[in-house]
C-alpha cells in the first residue's frame, strides 16, 4: 500500500495557511476544522513550511503576545514531505523515528495532500485487519 | 414523513458492482442493528463475485472459496442480485434516484496503467489483465488471442498479477487441466510454446510485492526452474539498513528464499522462470508491428526523504529477447457516467466513502463508494471489509440525519419492474445459483471444481431462456 492509497479516501482537501497570515488566524483554523497543523503554503500552492498546535503551545509559552504574529516566525520550516508513491510501512517509520505527526504530500512541488499519523495507523490497521480476515475466510470458508 | 430504516419502510439501497466490497458491504448494511435495510446489488455481468471469480487465479481454488461468505450475504431476505444489468447502460444515477435512497459503487479498479514507453502497442504485448480475464472465462474477454507460440515471454511488475500469469504460464497443463480454468485458454496453453518467462522487478527483491507463499509456490512448479541472478537478489546497503531498522521477519524470509534461488542447481525442466529485479523496461522492441524484445534499463535504488527505496535508472542498458510481454504496472477505476471522479488517482472522489463534488468538495447526498474505487487497488479480499465498513458507517450515520435521496417510488417491486423494462435478460440470484449448479455438475464428471460458461447467450440458454 502507498500514500496514494491513503489520500484516495481523504476528499484531496488540505488546510492551508500563508506565511504572512497571524498565528491567531492559524489557531482558529485548527478548532474550526478540529486539525492538528496546517501545511504553510505560497502563491503557488508551493509548501514552505508547516504548523502544528504543538508549535503554537510552545511559543505561547515563551512570549503571551504571539498571537499578532506571522505564522512564518512560527512554523517549522525543513519540512519532510512524502509523494503519493511513497510506501506506507517506510512512512510510518520515518514518522515514528522522526516524531514527525505530519506529512505533507507533494506532487512536483505542489501541495496534493497530507496525511496524518492517525491516517497511517488506521491504513496500517486496515491492512492487518484485511489479511486476519481473508485468513480466517480461508481457514472455515465462513465468514468472520 | 418517517426516517425510512425501519421494517414498514426500510432504506433502499442499491449496489453497483457484485466483487467482494458489494458483497461486504451488503452483509454489513443487512446485519446492522442500527436500521432495517434492503438491498439490491447489481453487476454488469450474470455472474456475482467480481474478480474472485474473474481475477484469482484457477489453480488457487482456495481463495476462491470466499464465495460461500457471499453466499450467506445473498441468502438474506432483503437481498437481491440484478445482474446482466450495467449502470450507465441499462440504468442511470438518475434512474436509480427515483427508487433507492442511497446508491453505493463498488466497480473495482477496472482498467490497466500503461508503461508510456515506445513500441508499447506492437503485436505481442498485452495488459496482464487480459490475459487474467481470458484464462478466466470472462465473457468480454472470450475473443482475445494471445500468441503463446512465442518461446520466450516478459511480465513486467512482481505483484501477484504479475506472478499469477507468470504461474499460468509456467504450470503443466496437466495440472491446469485440473482446475475450473476456461477451456479454450487450457487448449491455447496445451499448445504453448513459451519456455523462458522473465519476471520484471524495477526494484530489488526487499521491495517485490509477491507475498512469500506465492514466490515458493513458484520455485515448486513441477514444469518450471526459477533462474536468478546473484547480484541482483543480493541486498543493496540501503535496503539492508531499511531491514536492520525495521526487523520486518517477512521481508527478511522473502530475500532468503530468492537468495535460496541461486544454489539450487537446476533439475531440468522444461520450462524456466528467470525472476529479475532492478531493471525497467524502457522500449519494446520490433519488426513489421510484433514485438521482439525489450530493451532494459538497470535500476539502483535511493531513499525518498519520507523513507521509501524508489529505483532511480542508471545508464546501463540491456536487450531482452521476448516475442510476448505482459504488463502489469497498476490497475485504475474507470469513470462511470454522472459520478465525480479523480483523475489522479483513478478513483471516484470520495471522504471516507462519501462521494464528493469536486467543485464544493462537499458530499452529493446519497451516493458513496468502497473497495478499489475508493482507495485505489492495493490489499488482499479481506481489506476490504474494513473498507466497506467505514463507508457504511457513513451510509447508516447519514441515513440517521436523513441525508440521503428522496425516490419517488421506493418500493422493492417498483424497482425491479423498472429493472426488468430496462433489461429483461436480468439474473436473479436463484438463477445465478442454477447456472453455478450446471457449472459445478460438469467440473464434477472431470474431476475438476466447475466448468465455466463464458459466454451469456450460453447462460441465458441454460436457464433456458
Amino acid at each position: 500500500m502507498n500514500i496514494a492509497h491513503v489520500l484516495a479516501r481523504k476528499g484531496g482537501h488540505v488546510h492551508t495557511i500563508r506565511p504572512e497570515q497571524t498565528v491567531r488566524e492559524a489557531l482558529a483554523a485548527l478548532a474550526r476544522h478540529n486539525i492538528g497543523a496546517l501545511v504553510v503554503v505560497e502563491q503557488t500552492d508551493r509548501p514552505v513550511g508547516i504548523i502544528s498546535e504543538r508549535d503554537i503551545v510552545r511559543a505561547l509559552v515563551e512570549d503571551e503576545a504571539m498571537f499578532a504574529r506571522a505564522v512564518r516566525d512560527l512554523m517549522t520550516r525543513d519540512v519532510i514531505v512524502a509523494t503519493p508513491e511513497d510506501d506506507l510501512m517506510s512512512v510510518a517509520h520515518t514518522m515514528t523515528e522522526r516524531r514527525i505527526r505530519h506529512l505533507p504530500v507533494v506532487v512536483g512541488g505542489r501541495l496534493v495532500g497530507i496525511v496524518s499519523i492517525g491516517d497511517v495507523v488506521k491504513a496500517q490497521r486496515d491492512q492487518y485487519e484485511g489479511e486476519i480476515a481473508t485468513l480466517q475466510m480461508q481457514i472455515t470458508d465462513m465468514p468472520s | 414523513m418517517p426516517q425510512p430504516g425501519t421494517e414498514a419502510q426500510p432504506l433502499r439501497v442499491a449496489i453497483i458492482g457484485a466483487g467482494p466490497s458489494g458483497f461486504y458491504a451488503a452483509e454489513q448494511l443487512l446485519s446492522s442493528p442500527k436500521l432495517v435495510a434492503t438491498v439490491d446489488l447489481f453487476d454488469r455481468l450474470p455472474t456475482p463475485y467480481g474478480l474472485v471469480r474473474y481475477g484469482v487465479a484457477p489453480d488457487h481454488q482456495k481463495i476462491k472459496a470466499v464465495t460461500a461468505a457471499y453466499d450467506k450475504t445473498a441468502a438474506h431476505p432483503r437481498f437481491r442480485f440484478f445482474g446482466n444489468v450495467e449502470f450507465g447502460k441499462h440504468v442511470s444515477r438518475r434512474d436509480l434516484a427515483a427508487y433507492y435512497h442511497q446508491i453505493l459503487f463498488t466497480t473495482g479498479a477496472q482498467t490497466d496503467r500503461r508503461m508510456g514507453i515506445p513500441g508499447e502497442d506492437l503485436g505481442g504485448s498485452y495488459p496482464a489483465t487480459d490475459f487474467v480475464a481470458w484464462y478466466n472465462g470472462h465473457p468480454d474477454y472470450v475473443r482475445h488471442t494471445f500468441d503463446l507460440q512465442q518461446e520466450s515471454a516478459a511480465v513486467v511488475g512482481v505483484g501477484n498479477v504479475a506472478v499469477d500469469v507468470a504461474r499460468i504460464l509456467l504450470r503443466s497443463p496437466d495440472e491446469l487441466a485440473t482446475t475450473d480454468i476456461a477451456d479454450y485458454a487450457l487448449d491455447a496453453l496445451r499448445e504453448s510454446r513459451v519456455r523462458d518467462v522473465h519476471l520484471l522487478g524495477r526494484r530489488g527483491p526487499a521491495q517485490a510485492a509477491f507475498t512469500n507463499p506465492e514466490i515458493r509456490e513458484l520455485g515448486d512448479l513441477s514444469s518450471s526452474d526459477v533462474v536468478v541472478r546473484p547480484e541482483e537478489v543480493a541486498l543493496d546497503d540501503l535496503s539492508r539498513a531499511a531491514l536492520d531498522r525495521t526487523q520486518d521477519r517477512t521481508t527478511m524470509r522473502k530475500v532468503e528464499i530468492l537468495q535460496g534461488f541461486v544454489t539450487r542447481p537446476p533439475a531440468g525442466r522444461p520450462r524456466r522462470l528467470h525472476i529479475r529485479f532492478l531493471v525497467s523496461p524502457v522500449e519494446v522492441r520490433g519488426a513489421d508491428g510484433r514485438m521482439t524484445g525489450l530493451r532494459l534499463v538497470h535500476n539502483v535504488l535511493q531513499a525518498t526523504p519520507a523513507g521509501t527505496l524508489v529505483a532511480r535508472a542508471t545508464d546501463r542498458f540491456e536487450d531482452l529477447a521476448a516475442g510476448l510481454v505482459f504488463r502489469s504496472v497498476g490497475y485504475r477505476g474507470v469513470p462511470l457516467p454522472d459520478v465525480p471522479f479523480h483523475q489522479d488517482w483513478g478513483v471516484i472522489l470520495n471522504e471516507k466513502g462519501r462521494v464528493l463534488d469536486p467543485d464544493s468538495r462537499q458530499p452529493v447526498v446519497g451516493l458513496y463508494a468502497a473497495g478499489w474505487i475508493k482507495r485505489g487497488p492495493t490489499g488482499v479480499i479481506g481489506t476490504n471489509k474494513p473498507d466497506a465498513a467505514e463507508t457504511v458507517d457513513a451510509m447508516i450515520e447519514d441515513a440517521a440525519q436523513g441525508s440521503i435521496l428522496d425516490p419517488t417510488e421506493p418500493s422493492a417491486a417498483a424497482a425491479e419492474a423498472f429493472v426488468r423494462g430496462r433489461q429483461p435478460q436480468v439474473i436473479s440470484y436463484p438463477d445465478w445459483l442454477r447456472l453455478n449448479q450446471l457449472e459445478v455438475e460438469k467440473g464434477r464428471a472431470l474431476g475438476r471444481p466447475r466448468v465455466k460458461f463464458t459466454r451469456v447467450e450460453e447462460m441465458l440458454a441454460a436457464l433456458g431462456r
